[in-house]
């Protein structure tokens, strides 16, 4: 369960413009997050990360106090723990597909199981740089699952994968994530390619 | 032929080499991060030997560190150490001249570093220390043998500073940029020649491998 009530000045195009998330995110949902180009999306989850801290407000997980400007507490990214797949997917050059997984976790099984799942095994010792702009994205999304989050943020995560392959990834992932409880916050400007999978939707508005 | 000068010189730079990576690292780590204003003030005092001529550092350095008076007479008093006409002068005139040859190119490859990648080794629970160690400083590998290069190939061709601080002390402080100096005021072109020639090599066959080591650098596609 995750209570979040922020706010954040944020720059636009002329000026600024104050993105204010008031929300409760159930365990287990699958929550997709739209709105328009710039409001603020990635800057949400961002905060809920701990990489942008808020200018006013809090976030509670499970009981847990994450965030409370009035008090000034606010827990390290390395505390929370969150899975993020970034949207320019942030992997690290020096480090082959099974380094990644390796940096993340010592769990063998289930870096097998997430390699069969994003269909990486034959590229396990390639560098992001030699593989394609789909199989970087599958990375992005196995990395941030490997340390079985409890929370899983994911910011555009599927834009670079042909329809066939986004199937099975959404497929699989709804499987992931009934089976680990995780609560997932998706971020996509295409709100239909998630229907499948999303039990709620949040619309930020300017 | 004398060959003390080279081998001189070439333990300036490579005790110069080692003590400015080692200091310049964590330093162009810290100053990668933020643009507050203090570090943008000892930025600038960092970048001044780049600009400033070598006889004026090496006269403010003469002046700081002369055992007679201030700050080089306490160390002296107290610490019995003397920088002014002597190897240890040399290393430290070293380190400050050539100090932005180390923390320029370093700092520079981290800020280009996107911050994503931190953020992504920190939601993988791995802290500041590990994401330096694992993620940033592999990531920098070719800037930082770069900057490596050029601080020794740089401290190979002291001149002035070392000079003003070290004087012309055979086998102490008589450096290969001295002893060429010192070859023509006596019109001794071939001595002055021959440490030209192999300083000329040295630096040469540096550069070339750092340019051949940034050409090739990413050239497998498996590890």
């Amino acid at each position: 369960m995750i209570q979040v009530d922020i706010e954040k000045k944020i720059k636009a195009y002329k000026g600024t413009r104050n993105l204010k998330v008031p929300h409760f995110f159930s365990s287990g949902s699958v929550t997709l997050i739209t709105g328009e180009s710039g409001v603020g999306k990635t800057t949400f989850l961002k905060i809920l990360a701990g990489f942008i801290e808020p200018d006013r407000g809090r976030i509670n997980v499970n009981g847990v106090e994450w965030v409370n400007t009035q008090t000034k507490k606010n827990i390290s990214p390395q505390k929370r723990l969150v899975g993020f797949v970034f949207q320019d997917y942030a992997l690290f050059p020096n480090m082959t597909v099974l380094q990644h997984l390796q940096y993340a976790t010592k769990d063998e099984l289930w870096i097998e199981k997430l390699l069969t799942i994003s269909k990486l095994e034959t590229f396990i010792n390639h560098l992001p740089v030699y593989l394609s702009g789909g199989q970087q994205q599958r990375l992005a999304i196995i990395r941030a699952l490997a340390t079985k989050p409890e929370i899983l943020l994911m910011d555009e995560p599927f834009s670079a994968l042909d329809i066939e392959i986004k199937q099975h990834i959404i497929n699989e992932l709804a499987t992931i994530f009934g089976l680990l409880s995780t609560t997932v916050l998706i971020v996509s400007h295409n709100p239909y390619e998630l229907e499948n999978i999303a039990t709620n939707r949040l619309i930020i508005e300017i | 032929m004398d060959l003390n000068p080279i081998w001189l010189t070439l333990r300036l730079a490579l005790i110069t080499t080692i003590l400015l990576f080692i200091i310049g690292l964590p330093l162009a780590w810290w100053l990668s991060k933020g643009r507050a204003f203090y570090k943008i003030l000892l930025e600038a005092i960092i970048t001044i030997p780049l600009v400033l001529p070598p006889s004026v550092l090496g006269f403010y350095l003469l002046v700081a560190f002369s055992p007679r008076q201030g700050l080089g007479k306490w160390l002296l008093e107290y610490f019995n150490l003397q920088f002014v006409f002597s190897f240890k002068g040399l290393v430290l005139a070293s380190i400050i001249y050539s100090i932005p040859f180390m923390v320029g190119p370093i700092k520079s490859a981290l800020q280009q570093l996107p911050s994503s990648l931190s953020d992504a080794s920190f939601s993988l629970g791995k802290s500041k220390w590990q994401t330096f160690i694992h993620v940033l400083l592999p990531n920098i590998k070719a800037p930082l043998f770069t900057a490596m290069v050029l601080t020794f190939a740089h401290t190979l061709g002291e001149f002035g500073v070392v000079l003003m601080i070290g004087g012309n002390i055979p086998n102490v402080t008589r450096v290969a940029s001295i002893a060429i100096y010192d070859s023509v005021e006596q019109m001794d072109y071939g001595t002055a020649n021959y440490y030209s020639l192999i300083l000329f090599s040295i630096t040469f066959l540096l550069v070339v491998t750092v340019f051949v080591y940034n050409k090739y650098q990413l050239k497998s596609p498996i590890l």
